[in-house]
């Protein structure tokens, strides 16, 4: 019943499910957040929502996404978009408000252009906090993707549910200690990019 | 550069912060804009680089009304150093000093190049290229402030209280430095402070402003000595005659060369300083340049400078 090949097939879907949320979220984290750090009006509205997107547990969204979307891949992975969209939106706001006033009114003063000054001063000064969000958020979805398996998306909660199911602790401590490593293991990868691409934090 | 019938109104403000300046600077001069705060004297600065759009009037530099001027190259153009400095704390010192070149895109080597030269020139060390701002003391950091504001050798500098955050010791070498700099560049600088002493030790003119109007415009010695206004005398503490001797060079008021002197004086130095030997006790200085004797300094002539 279980195999290295078996594995192999649920931490792909794992890493699939936990992949296109955390790269989606990331586009509309990154983007939401600089609108609203950029535009005043609108940002009070787009951190309260994602204030409220914190505060929702993960398995009732998950659950919310059935009737919308149905059983599987699809809903568990819009759950966890909406659950990754909050960390790096809020990170990327932050980020942008971090921004030393003083520096943008240097730059604005010798005559950088609107385009120049998002790209060369405050995208750089943004990247490491807006970084960090995306670090938490990647460990959250690795999290909360093993809650896929109660929809029938997959995943490494497969071995939870069946462990359960059975009544057999081994099968879901495979489980436990999978996603426990994918988690540890991305959170080390990210690290050492984080180090790579010269972000300080 | 010449400002006129200027006015700045900020929304939701009962009274302009500028109200009908008119103003003409002379070419390659330092001009001081001296005010308590809230005067309206940054604002008038920062119509200069359109940082802030006058509701009325007109500012020519260089003959040309700048509101016709692109305004990337006008700024480009303009150099400018605030208070809080504002230098970009991921970015090198040499890549600070280097970003309006690079805008301008000049060719990496006339950049490199240029940095060399300019940190010489605000006499911070070659070595100092590499490091960030954040490694460097709040003097070290305006200096490269400066540097990056003149890296393009513009033809107007705006100065908007640039030492007004670093300690007093730090300042009066600031100050010396944006001496020997003017000097060097003969740039049209306009430079704001509410520091008098400041104002009357850097200028070359002063622009006196207070609720946002001109109140008078003259050399350092003029509104010392012909106040217009009891703010202008009362600001400049006019009756204080000691500040004034501080204008003044031994070469300006000094006597033909006597023969029997007791101590020397330069020529450059100013009467101020000569008080310092008459009272104690000197009666006759030889006024010296360069070790030549060109003339003579009692306390009379320290007296006279002051009645006249």
């Amino acid at each position: 019943m279980i195999d290295a090949a078996d594995f192999a097939a649920h931490l792909q879907r794992h890493v699939e499910l936990a992949g296109s949320a955390l790269a989606i979220a990331t586009l509309l984290g990154l983007a939401f957040g600089s609108l609203s750090s950029h535009a005043h009006a609108a940002r009070g509205p787009i951190v309260t929502l994602a204030g409220i997107g914190r505060v929702i547990p993960s398995l009732a969204l998950i659950t919310l996404m059935i009737p919308v979307f149905g059983l599987g891949f699809r809903s568990a992975c819009v759950a966890l978009t909406l659950l990754a969209i909050p960390p790096i939106l809020i990170n990327t706001d932050l980020g942008f408000r971090s921004v030393d006033p003083a520096a943008s009114d240097a730059a604005r003063g010798m005559g950088m252009t609107a385009t120049q000054m998002f790209w060369r001063i405050e995208w750089p000064a943004a990247l490491p906090i807006t970084f960090a969000g995306v670090q938490t958020a990647a460990i959250e979805v690795i999290a909360s993707a093993t809650l896929a398996a109660f929809i029938g998306a997959g995943g490494l909660g497969e071995y939870i549910t069946r462990g359960l199911d059975a009544n057999i602790t081994s099968i879901l401590f495979i489980g436990a200690v999978g996603v426990a490593a994918l988690a540890l293991l991305t959170n080390l990868a990210l690290g050492t990019l984080r180090r790579l691409i010269g972000v300080r934090t | 550069m010449r400002f006129e019938r200027v006015s700045v109104r900020y929304p939701n403000a009962e009274a302009s912060a500028v109200e009908d300046v008119s103003l003409e600077l002379s070419a390659g001069a330092f001009t001081v804009i001296l005010g308590p705060s809230g005067c309206g004297k940054s604002t008038l600065l920062r119509t200069v680089n359109r940082m802030v759009v006058p509701a009325a009037g007109r500012v020519y530099v260089d003959g040309t009304d700048n509101a016709q001027i692109n305004i990337n190259t006008l700024r480009r153009s303009t150099g400018y150093v605030i208070q809080a400095v504002g230098l970009f704390a991921h970015m090198s010192v040499a890549d600070n000093i280097a970003i309006v070149p690079g805008l301008l895109q000049w060719d990496s080597k006339r950049i490199e190049q240029r940095v060399d030269e300019l940190l010489d020139l605000v006499r911070l060390p070659a070595t100092y290229r590499n490091r960030l701002p954040r490694e460097l003391s709040g003097g070290e950091q305006q200096r490269v402030g400066v540097a990056r504001a003149i890296a393009a050798r513009p033809r107007v500098l705006l100065m908007d209280e640039p030492f007004g955050a670093v300690d007093a010791i730090v300042r009066k070498s600031l100050q010396e430095e944006s001496k020997r700099i003017a000097q060097l560049l003969k740039t049209t600088i306009l430079f704001v402070t509410h520091d008098v002493d400041e104002a009357l030790g850097l200028a070359d003119r002063i622009v006196v402003m207070a609720a946002g109007k001109v109140v008078q415009y003259g050399t350092p010695l003029e509104l010392l000595t012909n106040p217009t206004t009891p703010f202008v005398e009362d600001l400049l503490d006019t009756h204080d005659v000691v500040r004034r001797l501080g204008l003044l060079r031994a070469q300006d008021v000094m006597q033909p060369p006597r023969p029997e002197t007791e101590g020397a004086i330069d020529a450059q130095a100013t009467l101020r300083d000569s008080l310092n030997q008459f009272l104690q006790g000197a009666g006759t200085l030889a006024v010296e340049r360069d070790g030549r004797r060109i003339g003579t300094l009692d306390f009379g002539d320290v007296q006279a400078a002051i009645r006249r």
